[in-house]
Formats: structure tokens, sequence, C-alpha cells
């Protein structure tokens, strides 16, 4: 302990580093602290709050039509679905019906966004696990989305593209010919993309029996979304509580057992596929009619409260709003996919190696101003 | 179990039960007192397993502090909203559930951090999101930052 | 002819050696000279290969990532390392305060002199080699196990606890790897019966050891590609220096010339890694040349032999780079097991098998 001096370890003799908040893999300003015993982690404890901007707070002195962009600004990857869930949290207040057109279009974005952030995520893995390759033949497809959304939204990646009763304009003209081609371009790529990783045999062993979260841990845990379905739960809000014309869709919810690492890539994999199928099958039927229903200019919602929860890339996202009859919302609570999901990291990497936290950080696919908010 | 059968078979456990409208969920209005009893009760029941607690929040209604507890059972797929009224302002307290839910450890530290409630048996009550020595509670309705500028 | 075109270094260093004894009487003076000469000279070679190998490893990372490469600076890009290394050079030499000074100093001279004594006996070209000594792969495998000192060096007086964990992990590496190195280098020395590396070329003018050494030394080939690969430290093997893991390793706290001379060393150490495969296994500088297939020998003889040597050579760099920008890495224990429960095993069956082949004479 002396030979290296006081502040290497602890008085306890225990070796900690601290992880983050400036650190090549933990995808932003996580912070965590990490207790070692040679290579194998005896506890992890994260800092949250490096970039907390108090969105809730905020939200409470914006009015019901403003404050729906400053979610954009939490989960980044999923900024579309996002606003989504607060649209469509303020429609439950109004009760006002969507237009199917807007509905679509918003499904639409929706799915895209899914898929983008799932390239992205699938590109980050590989970085994580060592293999730079990946990361660019993701972004070969992921950059095709974007300039989808740049296109229809004006946005690459805080698309601001939901308002209260609908979505703000109508989509670009090449909107459909556009995201039938990106389609077959990432159709083609799967391939690519297991030969270039999911099939590598030092990924395999990397993230096979790594990171291990039970079916129990993840219920308590509230863990949602991919990684809780990689678990075995069936919790997508798409099939169970349906929103803005999901029920009509088909699709399959993937749900997986095995809860490691290996699980929870094949079942973001897996979802890609599904979200590509999602798309097809609306791309060539978009209903015609208006994109907005008919709102106030200043919404006032009735006294009450108003949950909606969605799907975002990450799991289920919660906005809670309370409503005192006023212009801004009394008070505004987004349960963010994340935060929960941040929570178990410590169950499942307790015994694991430096190199497997990092492989599990990757695949509960944390987005850290989603948790910091 | 859709809503109204909840709604029955919770009345028909606890006769004496609050029930509260203006929300899609059931709402159930908890004394402090008999709170973690009463989740406990509805985590384990087999008719009701709520054993999914997606939200956890507090409302500073100026009056009381409301803890809002979202439940939903992932086998049966039906919520409920558990609310629990903390009339004392000044230092409200309640006992905490992060043992029966090992994810309500982090949302405590939130609510903790954000509006003071205090969680009792909670093994790690510390400010989560802000810093250590940072002094208020930001989202209580009487909070006063002199850096806060009106837009 | 093609006498004409080798040019052999030992009558060029005897008659240079000439020219310095008439100008300067004194020997100590005179031997001093000459070893500055040849420090000089090395270094002239080993900068633009650095270089060279520096643009390679970009373009070859940019072509398998649909990327073009540095593209801006110089004909294609060609100077991009030069201006990187001016960058360098420019930059704060940072030591951290609570660092052991004269170590951490002292670490990244350690690992560039290593790996530059290991190329003292390689042999570039026909005649073409600084010192050709008795025990010249002994040499090689001895100097180059050195640079886990220097490296060992940097993490433990970096005061970091990343590059303290580098630091750990490349020792536990190396030294494992080592083994798997070791024999698939005596393999060869079995078979040719001289640790000397102008005779183990010499024993290849009749074919490349790994063609007619048959599948024992084939294995030996892979696994001395594997191993050695994992001793210079690279992916999938930069556990050390794992940029996602520990943020660089045991590098993490060198900035400036400091942290350039690891690269370099590293660059050099890939270099002598597969000029030693190349020596070893493909002949070093003997053309290819089939059985009695004259006219074809001939035309192959017409190539200079530093062509074939360095053709060798960067073809397996190549395919070392491959491996980086493909694969990912392996995690602490994985590594460890795959030398001590596979490689290492089969190396050693493998070296009976080699003992058999030669004592039999089952080659060619």
């Amino acid at each position: 302990m002396s030979l290296l001096g006081e502040n290497f370890m602890t008085e306890e003799g225990e070796f900690v580093i601290n992880m983050g908040p400036q650190h090549p893999s933990t995808h932003g300003v996580l912070h965590l602290k990490v207790w070692l015993d040679g290579e194998t982690i005896k506890k992890v404890q994260p800092h949250l709050g490096y970039i907390h901007r108090s969105i809730e707070k905020m939200s409470e002195r914006l009015s019901y039509r403003n404050f729906i962009y400053a979610t954009s600004r939490m989960d980044y990857l999923s900024a579309h679905i996002n606003n989504q869930a607060c649209a469509l949290a303020v429609e439950k207040g109004l009760q006002v019906e969507v237009p199917a057109r807007a509905q679509a279009i918003r499904v639409l974005l929706a799915e895209l966004t899914r898929l983008q952030s799932h390239q992205l995520w699938w590109g980050c893995t590989g970085l994580d696990l060592g293999a730079v390759t990946p990361f660019f033949y993701a972004f070969r497809e992921r950059e095709a989305i974007m300039e989808i959304f740049e296109e229809t939204c004006g946005a690459r990646l805080t698309q601001n593209f939901c308002v209260p009763g609908g979505v703000m304009y109508d989509v670009n003209p090449n909107f459909q010919k556009r995201v039938k081609d990106v389609m077959q371009q990432i159709k083609s790529k799967y391939r690519e993309y297991e030969e270039i990783l999911t099939g590598n045999v030092i990924f395999e062993n990397r993230t096979k029996g790594v990171g291990y979260l039970s079916k129990e841990d993840a219920i308590s845990f509230g863990v949602t979304g991919p990684t809780a379905r990689a678990s075995g739960i069936s919790c997508d809000i798409r099939k169970w509580f349906p929103y803005d014309g999901y029920e009509k869709l088909d699709f399959e919810e993937v749900v997986m057992e095995g809860g490691d690492c290996y699980t929870r890539y094949m079942a973001r994999i897996e979802e890609m596929k599904q979200s590509v199928h999602i798309i097809e099958q609306m791309i060539d039927n978009l209903p015609e009619g208006d994109i907005q229903g008919k709102t106030k200019n200043v919404i006032k919602l009735p006294k009450g409260e108003f949950y909606q929860k969605v799907e975002t890339a990450r799991g289920e996202l919660g906005v809670y709003i309370v409503s005192d009859g006023a212009a801004s919302p009394y008070r505004i609570k987004y349960r963010s996919p994340n935060f929960s999901n941040l929570s178990a990291l410590e169950t499942m990497s307790v015994g694991t190696k430096i190199g497997d936290l990092v492989a599990i950080m990757a695949t509960i696919d944390l987005v850290i101003p989603d948790i910091d908010r | 179990m859709s809503n109204e059968e909840l709604k029955l078979s919770l009345t028909a456990h606890y006769p004496e039960m609050v029930f509260e409208e203006g929300s899609e969920y059931i709402n159930i209005v908890v004394g402090p007192s008999n709170f973690r009893n009463c989740i406990e009760q509805l985590r384990n029941e087999a008719a009701w397993k709520f054993d999914h607690l997606f939200c956890l929040t507090c409302v500073d209604w100026k009056t009381n502090f409301t803890m809002v507890y979202h439940l939903l059972s992932c086998t049966f797929k039906h919520q409920l909203v558990v609310k629990v009224k903390l009339t004392d302002v000044n230092n409200p307290e309640i006992e905490t559930i992060c043992d029966l839910w090992k994810g309500a450890n982090f949302h405590e530290r939130e609510v903790y951090d954000m509006f003071g409630v205090k969680f009792t048996n909670h093994p790690d009550l510390r400010r989560i999101l802000l810093d250590e020595d940072w002094s208020g509670y930001p989202l209580r309705k009487n909070y006063v930052d002199v850096n806060m500028i009106e837009i | 002819m093609n006498q004409l075109l080798e040019i052999s270094f030992s009558s060029l260093a005897s008659s240079i050696h000439s020219w310095l004894s008439s100008a300067i009487a004194n020997a100590t003076i005179l031997n001093v000279v000459e070893m500055a000469i040849a420090g000089v000279c090395l270094l002239v070679f080993l900068v633009p290969l650095c270089f060279v190998l520096g643009y390679m490893e970009r373009k070859v990372a940019a072509f398998m990532q649909l990327r073009l490469g540095p593209n801006r600076v110089g004909p294609k890009g060609t100077l991009q390392i030069v201006a990187d290394t001016v960058k360098l050079i420019f930059k704060e030499g940072l030591t951290p305060n609570a660092s052991d000074k004269f170590l951490f100093n002292l670490a990244p001279i350690i690992v560039v002199v290593v790996s530059m004594l290991v190329m003292a006996p390689i042999a570039f070209a026909k005649n073409f080699q600084l010192w050709d000594l008795n025990i010249g792969v002994l040499y090689v495998t001895s100097i180059s196990s050195i640079a886990v000192i220097g490296i060992l060096m940097a993490g433990w007086s970096s005061y970091n606890k990343y590059s303290l964990l580098g630091a750990m992990r490349s020792g536990a590496q190396i030294v494992s790897y080592e083994l798997s190195v070791g024999l698939s280098i005596i393999s060869i020395v079995i078979m040719t019966g001289s640790l000397k590396i102008s005779d183990i070329v010499m024993s290849q003018a009749d074919g490349w050891w790994i063609f007619k050494g048959h599948l024992p030394i084939f294995i030996s080939f892979v696994i001395f590609v594997i191993a050695s690969t994992a001793e210079i430290n690279r992916a999938p093997f930069d556990l050390s220096e794992a940029e996602q893991e520990l943020t660089g390793g045991f590098h993490t706290e060198y900035s400036g010339m400091k942290f350039a001379m690891f690269l370099l060393a590293e660059y050099i150490n890939l270099f002598v890694v597969s000029a030693m495969a190349a020596t070893l296994f493909l002949g070093g500088w003997m053309p290819f040349h089939i059985g009695h297939w004259e006219a074809f020998n001939h035309i192959m003889d017409f190539i200079p032999s530093s062509l074939w040597f360095l053709g060798k050579t960067f073809a397996i760099i190549f395919i070392i780079m491959q491996f980086r920008w493909t694969f990912p890495r392996l995690r602490v224990d994985q590594l460890l097991n795959l030398e001590w429960k596979y490689l290492l095993p089969i190396s050693m069956v493998n070296i009976i098998l080699v003992t058999i082949m030669a004592i039999m004479g089952w080659y060619l």
C-alpha cells in the first residue's frame, strides 16, 4: 500500500478506480466508482448528476406546447419517441383525436428512431469490446436514416416533430421513396453485421454468460426494454399498452431467455428486424388526411393526472403529468428507462472483470442525459 | 383484471379503502402508518401480484407531500396507483420499500434529493443527482433559487 | 548480373572501415565513430520505416472501415505522419507530479532502445546484416523480453491506477506468450540445427520451411504469428492499453514525444516480429523457387533479395494489421487461457512432431 502512496488505495486496502466522468466507454458523463480485487469487480457505485438539467423543474414553468421539446434532450437517441410520449400525455388530458395520418407518421418516425438508435448501439458495442470497424459499418446505415430525418424534420438528432394533436408538418415528398431505399439497404447489410461481430468467436466469448440478470431481479429493479426482454420478461409497451395505432400493426415482441450480454445483444438485433418490418408494412399505406387534430393555441389541461408510457429504444418511458388546470403542468415526472436499468448494473457486474463491466454497460445501452435528466 | 374487477377485489379485501378519481388508473390512498403493510400485500398476494414498480415519485401539494407509487403486475398486466399523503411538510418521512423492489433504491434517493422526503430504513440515503452540499430541495414549490431567471 | 544488383554489406563495411582507419589513427575513437555511423544508419532506416508503417496502418484501417484515410497532407496523405510527428514534438511532455519522474522518463527510452536492439541480427538482404552473431534467434528472444520491464516501469511510475492495471496485464501477457513464441522458434532451430540467422536463411535455399516443413511447421508459423501479435501488445491482444477499459493502460499519462516513443516502439516491434516470421518460416531474403523449374527460378532470382525480404515482411504486417481492425479484444482471463490451455500444449506436442521429423529427415 505505502509503496504507491496513501491516495492510491483506501484505508481498508481496497483498490478503487473511478471510471468516468471522462472515460472512453462510459458514453458520456457517467461516473462509476469501482472497487476492485485485482481485475475482479467487488462493488460498483454509480455517481450521477453530471448533466442534470432539472428538466422536470423547467417544465413546471413551460407551457404544454413547449415542455415537449425539452425532452428531446433527455434520451437524445430516442428524441422523437420522447416527444411522442409527451404529446400523447397531453392529448390524453385534452381527449383530442389524433388523425390517422399523423399517427402513422409518428409511428414511422418512431421506428426509424429506434432503428438508428440500435444502429448506434451496435457500433458502440463493437467499439467497447475493442472492435473499431463495426462502428463505421453501423454509421453508414445510420447516416442514411439521419438524412431522412433531416429532410423531413429539419433536424438530425432532436427532431421536435410532435405537437399536441398530431405532427408539426407533413412529411417530405421524397420520404416514402427514401425510407424504402434505406430499408432495402439495411436488410442487405444484416449478413455483413453478423459476419463482422455476431459470429465472431472472441465476441461470443466476451458476451456469452457475462452479466447475467435473472428475471426476478429484472422485475425487481424495474428494468425495461430490450434489456428486460432478454431476461424473459414480456414488457413491450407497444404490445401491452398500445398507443398511436400500434395495435393495428403486425410485429412480434422479442422475448428471449438467457439474460446475459449475448442475449441482450441478440434481442436488440432482432428488434431492429422487427422495426424494419413495421416500417415496411406502413410506408406504402400512409393514410391520407389531416396531420393535426383541433387544439387551442393555449392548451390548458383539466385538473387531474395523466400518465403515458411509451417504448423508447431503451425501454419504458413514462410521462406523468399532474395538472391543476393551469396553462403549465403542476408537476411532471419522467420515468426514464435508463435510470432504472442503471440501478441493475451492480447486480450484473459484481464478480466479473473490468472488461465485462464495459460489455455490460454496452449491452444495457446507457444514455447518460436520460439518467440525469 | 380490468380496472373494475381490480377495484372490486380491492374493496373486498380492504373495505375501508379510499379511492381517488381523476386518472385512467385506479388510485388508492393509504395512510403512512399502514402503507408498508398494504404495499407488501399488493406485491405478494397471488390475485394481484403487483411485482413491477414502474414509477415512484412525489408531488408537492403545499399542504402535503403525496408519494405516488405506480404498480404493474407483470403476470396480469393490471396497474394500480398507490398514494400516500405526508402531512408534515417540514419533515416528511415515510418507510422505504427498497427491500421489496430493489429498483426503488434509486427512485427514493431521487425523491429525497428533490423533495427532501426521508425514507426510514433506506440503506444508502444520499443525494443522487445534485451535489452533496446542495441546500434546499428544488422540486418543492417553495424552493427559491437566487440564480433562477424568469423567462 | 544479379550479383551486381546486390550490395554486400560486409564489403561496404570493410571499405568504410579501411577509409576511416586511414583517417583516424586512435583505435578507440575509430570504434566510437563506427558505432555512431551504424546507429545513424539504423535511425535513418527506422524513422522512414515507422512513417511507412503508420501510413499503412491508417490506410489499411480506412479501407476496412469504408473511409479514405489520410488524404490531405502531401500527395495522397503520405505526409500526414510527418505532420503528426511535428505536432507530437511540439506538445508539452507532461510528467505527473506524483510520479516517479526518473523512471517515468526512462521507461519510453528503454522500450524504444530494446526494440531497436532487436533489429541488429535481422538479415535485410543477401549479405546485408548488421550483426550476424551465432546465437541470432536466442538474442532476439532474450532482448525482446526486456521490453516488458519498460512497460512495467511506465505503468508503475505513472502513479495512475489505470496505468498500473495495464502494466500488470502486460507483464502477465508478455511473459506467457513468450513461451509460445520461443517454442515455435525452437521448431525451426531443430530443423536447421543452428541459431545463426544467416544459417537459417541459407537452409531455406531449396524451399521455405513453411513449404518443406509440412504441417508441424505450418502450425508453428500460425502459433508464432498469434503469440507474437500478443507479445507486441497489438489488438486483439492489446489489453495493456485497452482504451475502452483502461483509457490507454500503461501509457495513459504519457504525452508528446514520450508517447510518440511508445508508438515508435510499437511499429518497430511490429516490423521486427514480421521480419522474424519472414526469416524463420518464409525464407527471409531467399527467392521463391520451385523444384527444377530452372527458367522460373531464374526469373525469381532476378528480383533483388531486399525486395523479397521486405515483401514477405510487409505481407505479414498486413495480416497482423487486419487482425487489429477485425477482432474485438479478448478478456484478460481468456487471453491467458488461450496461451496456457491451447497455444502452449499445442506447441509442446508440435515440438515433438518436429523433432521426429528432423530425426527421420522427413522434409524434402
